[in-house]
C-alpha cells in the first residue's frame, strides 16, 4: 500500500512490508515505483539510482525468502516446524534487544542468560501441549523410550513449572540496588515477548500438524491482502485510512478486502486438492501422507441457477465445505488482521524506533515480516478448533478412544457418570 | 519478621487474614517500652495504628472462617471479589492522572479486558461444575453446552474487539503512555487470573486444596517473624533488611511439621476433602478416596518403650503435606521479596489501602499467589491422575457433543458392557 517503496524502510511507522510469507508481491513492487519516480522529473534522478539499488536488494531477498519457503512446504511437516521456531528466535533475539539500555545493561551480566531461560521453559511448555501426543505415537517403537517420553509428558506442567520458578528466584536474587527499576521493566517486557511470540508460533505449529492447509491458507491471504491493498491504493488511493499509518487508504483497503475474499474462496478449492496439505499428522516422521481427506474436502455438486448456464458453459459448480470457512478467514485477513500491522507501527512511534530489526536485508526485521501474521495465526487456530476441528469428534472417535485408552473399572465409571448427567438432564 | 509493625513497611508481607497481627501488637510494645521515656509519644501513635491493625485482622479472620464453613460457592465469590479489588490497585497504581484526562475510554478499555479474562480462566475451569448444575432443565443445558463449545471462540473475538479498540484510541502524543498501559493490563491480568483461576480450580477439588496451602504461608509469616524476633541476628536479603536467617530456618522447620500435622486434622472432615461436582451449596458426603484413608504403621520396637502409642495412623496425603510445606517455607517467601522490589523500584510505599493498617489487598496476597499456582500445579500433576482419563474423556463428551450425540454414546457403552458381560458369563 505505500506509493513509494524505495524509501518505505525510512519512513518510521509505516510498516508497510508488513505481509508475512516471504512473496511475489515484492517483485511487483519492485517493478512499479521506479516509473513513477522517473516521471517525478529530471531533479530526482539522483534518488532514483539509489530507490533502485534498495528495491533490487529488497527483490532480491525477497525471492530468496519465497524460494525457501516453498522449498519447506515441499519438505513437510517437520521442516515447516523447524523454520517456525528459527523464526521464532529471530523475532525474540530482536525484540529482547530491542528496549535495552546498553549502559545499564553492563552492571547486569546474567540478565541476557535469564531471558533466554524464561524463551526455553516457554518453548518446553508451548511445544509439549501441543505435540504430546506426536511425540507419543512417534516413540512408540522403543518401549523404554515410550515410558521416559510419557513420564515427561505426564509431569510436563510441573517441570516447566520449576523451570519458570527458577527463573522467578533468580531474578529476585539478581536485583541490584540502583537498576530496580530497569530490571522489572525487562523482565515485564521478556513476559510480553513470550506471550506474543509463543502464542502465535505453538497455535502455528498446532495448525501445522492438522494439516499444512491450515497453516498455508492464512499466510496466503495475508500476502495476499497486501499486495492487492498496494495496487488498490497506488491506483485509486485517495482517502487516508487512519493516522497511524498515514500510508494506507480507504480504497486500498476496501479494494483488499474484496480480492482476499475472492482468493480465499479460489484458493481453498486449490489447495483441497493435494493431499500433502488436506491430511493431518499424526507423528513427527516426514515422507509421503495419504489419508481420507474427510467431508471438509470433499466437493458437493450444487446446480447453479437457471440464468447462468445460458451464458455460461457450466451447469454445476463443485464446492468444497472448506471453501465457505475460507471466506471467514479471508474476511478476518482482510479485516483485522490489518490491525496487527497498525499495533506494530503505533508501537515503533510510541517508542521511536524505525524498524525490528535489520535481520532481512531491505525489509527490515522479522518481527517486521510477521506482525499481521501472528493476528492471523492465532484466529486460524480458535476457528478450527471452534468450528472445524469438532466435526471429526465424532461418536465413533470417543467410542474408541473410550475402549482403547481405559480400563474395565474406568469404563464404567465413564458409565455412570454419564448415565447421571443425561438422567438428570431428562 | 519486622520488629517495627505500626509503619507500613514494603517489608511487610504476610499473607492471610491472620492471628499474626495480633502477637507483633504485644511483642513491639513491650519491646517499645524499653526503650525508653523519649519515645512515649511514638508509642502512643503506634498503640493506636496496632489497635487498627488488630481490629482490621480480626474482622478479616472472621470473614473467612465464616466463609469457609458456608461453602465452596462463597469461596470462589470471595476469591473473585479479591481479585477485581487487586486488579482495581494495580491498574490504579501506575496510572498518571495529567495523561489520562486526554484519553477517556481508556479505563473502560481495562475492565474490558479483564471481564474477557474472568469468561476465558471460569469458563476453562468451571465447565464440568457448570454443565452438572444446569442438568436439570432441558434448555439451559443446551445453552450453556453451547457457550462451553464456543467459548474460546467468544473469549477470543471479545479480546480481539478490545485490541481493536485499543488500536482506535491511539493518540498522537501518548503513544507511549499507551503502550505501557496495555502491556501494564496484561501483566496485571495474567498475574491475579493465573493465581485465582488456581485457587478456584483447588477448591472444587476439595478445600483443603485451599485450606492447607493458605494455612502455610500464615503460619510460615508468624513463625518467621516469631524467630527473627527472638533469635534473629543474620539478615537474610537485601530487599527486604528486616528478614533474618534464623527466621527463615525457624519458620521453614515450623511449616513442615505444621505441614504434616494440619494435614491429618484437615483430613478427617468430609466437608474439606470432599470435591464437589457442580456449584451447589449445602453438605458434602463422598468416599474420601485413597490419600486420605489413614494407614497405619507400627512403630519400631525401642520407641514404645517411652512413649504409650505403639502405631500411628498417617494419611497418605500428610507427606504430600510435606512437599506444600517445604515449598511454602522456601520458595512462596520470594513472592514477598518481589512485591518488595517492585514498590522499591517504583518508589510506592503499599500497592492500595483497601485494608486499614495493612496497605492493599496485594500486599497481603503477594505469597500467596506463588502458593495457589504451585498447589494447582502439583496437584494435578501428582494427586490427580489417579482419575486424569476419565475426567478428560468426559470432558470432551461434554464440550464436544450434543445431547442426542451423548445419550446415544451411552447407549452404545451399555450394549458393549453387556455384551461383555455375556461374553465373560458364556465362558
Amino acid at each position: 500500500m505505500q506509493r513509494d517503496n524505495g524509501s518505505g524502510d525510512g519512513i518510521p511507522g509505516t510498516p508497510s512490508p508488513t505481509h508475512g510469507a516471504r512473496v511475489r508481491h515484492r517483485k511487483r513492487s519492485g517493478d512499479v515505483p521506479s516509473d513513477v519516480s522517473k516521471t517525478n522529473g529530471s531533479n530526482l534522478l539522483l534518488n532514483d539510482r539509489n530507490k533502485y539499488k534498495s528495491m533490487l536488494i529488497r527483490t532480491y531477498s525477497s525471492l530468496w525468502m519465497m524460494a525457501g519457503f516453498v522449498f519447506l512446504i515441499y519438505m513437510g511437516h517437520l521442516y515447516i516446524w523447524a523454520m517456525v521456531v528459527v523464526i521464532q528466535i529471530f523475532m525474540a533475539r530482536e525484540l529482547f534487544n530491542l528496549l535495552r539500555k546498553a549502559n545499564e545493561d553492563r552492571q547486569l551480566p546474567g540478565f541476557r542468560l535469564l531471558n533466554w531461560h524464561f524463551f526455553f521453559t516457554a518453548m518446553l511448555f508451548a511445544y509439549g501441549r501441543f505435540l504430546s501426543w506426536q511425540l507419543v505415537n512417534t516413540v512408540t517403537s522403543d518401549k523404554l523410550l515410550y515410558k521416559l517420553v510419557s513420564g515427561l509428558i505426564k509431569y510436563q506442567m510441573f517441570i516447566c513449572y520449576f523451570l519458570y520458578i527458577a527463573g522467578f528466584v533468580w531474578f529476585i536474587l539478581t536485583l541490584k540496588k540502583k537498576a530496580y527499576k530497569y530490571q522489572f521493566s525487562q523482565y515485564a517486557w521478556t513476559h510480553m515477548i513470550l506471550l506474543m511470540v509463543f502464542a502465535q508460533s505453538s497455535f502455528t505449529v498446532a495448525n501445522i500438524y492438522e494439516g499444512i492447509f491450515w497453516f498455508l491458507l492464512p499466510a496466503s491471504l495475508i500476502a495476499i491482502n497486501d499486495v492487492a491493498a498496494y495496487f488498490f491504493g497506488f491506483f485509486f488511493g485517495k482517502t487516508p485510512l487512519i493516522k497511524l499509518s498515514p500510508k494506507k487508504t480507504w480504497e486500498g483497503f476496501l479494494g483488499a478486502s474484496v480480492t482476499t475474499m475472492l482468493s480465499a474462496f479460489v484458493l481453498a478449492n486449490f489447495m483441497g486438492h493435494f493431499q500433502w496439505l488436506t491430511c493431518p499428522r499424526k507423528d513427527l516422521s516426514t515422507g509421503w501422507l495419504h489419508c481420507d481427506p474427510g467431508p471438509m474436502f470433499t466437493p458437493e455438486s450444487y446446480n447453479l441457477p437457471g440464468w447462468i448456464p445460458r451464458w455460461f458453459p457450466w451447469h454445476e459448480v463443485a464446492i468444497m465445505p472448506i471453501q465457505w470457512h475460507a471466506l471467514a478467514l479471508g474476511l478476518f485477513a482482510s479485516i483485522i488482521a490489518p490491525f496487527g500491522g497498525f499495533f506494530a507501527s503505533g508501537f515503533k512511534r510510541a517508542f521511536k524506533f524505525k524498524d525490528f530489526g535489520d535481520s532481512i536485508p531491505g525489509h527490515g526485521g522479522f518481527t517486521d515480516r510477521m506482525d499481521c501474521q501472528m493476528v492471523m495465526a492465532v484466529f486460524a487456530y480458535i476457528y478450527y478448533q471452534s468450528f472445524v476441528m469438532v466435526q471429526d469428534l465424532s461418536v465413533e472417535t470417543i467410542l474408541e478412544q473410550i475402549l482403547r485408552n481405559l480400563t474395565f473399572e474406568e469404563q464404567h465409571d465413564l458409565y455412570e457418570q454419564l448415565g447421571n448427567l443425561l438422567t438428570r438432564g431428562n | 519478621m519486622q520488629k517495627d509493625t505500626s509503619s507500613n513497611d514494603a517489608s511487610a508481607s504476610p499473607a492471610g487474614r491472620v492471628r499474626h497481627r495480633r502477637r507483633p501488637t504485644e511483642a513491639t510494645t513491650n519491646g517499645n517500652r524499653t526503650n525508653g521515656p523519649a519515645l512515649l509519644a511514638n508509642d502512643q501513635n503506634k498503640y493506636k495504628s496496632m489497635l487498627i491493625r488488630t481490629y482490621s485482622t480480626i474482622w478479616m479472620i472472621g470473614g473467612f472462617a465464616l466463609i469457609v464453613y458456608m461453602g465452596h460457592l462463597y469461596i470462589c465469590a470471595m476469591v473473585v471479589v479479591i481479585q477485581i479489588f487487586m486488579a482495581k490497585e494495580l491498574f490504579n497504581l501506575l496510572r498518571k492522572s495529567s495523561e489520562e484526562k486526554q484519553l477517556p475510554g481508556f479505563r473502560l478499555l481495562n475492565w474490558h479486558v479483564f471481564f474477557t479474562a474472568m469468561l476465558f480462566t471460569y469458563g476453562r475451569f468451571l465447565s464440568r461444575q457448570l454443565v452438572n448444575t444446569v442438568t436439570s432443565d432441558h434448555l439451559l443445558y443446551k445453552v450453556v453446552s453451547g457457550l462451553i463449545k464456543y467459548q474460546m471462540f467468544i473469549c477470543y473475538f471479545l479480546y480481539i474487539a478490545g485490541f481493536v479498540w485499543f488500536i482506535l484510541t491511539l493518540k498522537k502524543k501518548t503513544y507511549k503512555y499507551q503502550f505501557k498501559q496495555y502491556a501494564w493490563t496484561h501483566m496485571i491480568l495474567l498475574m491475579v487470573f493465573a493465581q485465582s483461576s488456581f485457587t478456584v480450580a483447588n477448591i472444587f477439588e476439595g478445600m483443603f486444596w485451599f485450606l492447607l496451602p493458605a494455612s502455610l504461608i500464615v503460619i510460615n509469616d508468624i513463625a518467621a517473624y516469631l524467630f527473627g524476633f527472638f533469635l534473629g541476628r543474620t539478615p537474610l536479603i537485601k530487599l527486604s533488611p528486616k528478614k533474618t536467617w534464623e527466621g527463615f530456618i525457624g519458620a521453614s522447620v515450623t511449616t513442615i511439621i505444621s505441614a504434616f500435622m494440619l494435614a491429618n486434622v484437615m483430613g478427617h472432615f468430609q466437608w474439606l476433602t470432599c470435591p464437589r461436582k457442580d456449584l451447589s451449596t449445602g453438605w458434602l458426603r463422598c468416599d474420601p478416596g485413597p490419600m486420605f484413608k489413614p494407614e497405619h504403621y507400627s512403630l519400631g520396637e525401642w520407641l514404645p518403650q517411652w512413649f504409650p502409642w505403639k502405631e500411628v495412623a498417617l494419611l497418605p496425603v500428610q507427606l504430600h503435606a510435606l512437599a506444600l510445606g517445604l515449598f511454602a517455607s522456601i520458595i512462596a517467601p520470594f513472592g514477598g521479596f518481589f512485591a518488595s522490589g517492585f514498590k522499591r523500584a517504583f518508589k510506592i510505599k503499599d500497592f492500595g489501602d483497601s485494608i486499614p493498617g495493612h496497605g492493599g489487598i496485594t500486599d497481603r496476597m503477594d505469597c500467596q499467589m506463588v502458593m495457589a499456582v504451585f498447589a494447582y500445579i502439583y496437584h494435578q500433576s501428582f494427586i490427580l491422575p489417579q482419575n486424569y482419563s476419565v475426567e478428560i474423556i468426559l470432558d470432551q463428551i461434554i464440550r464436544n457433543l450434543t445431547f442426542e450425540e451423548q445419550k446415544f454414546l451411552y447407549q452404545q457403552l451399555g450394549e458393549i458392557f453387556y455384551e461383555r458381560m455375556h461374553i465373560r458369563d458364556g465362558k
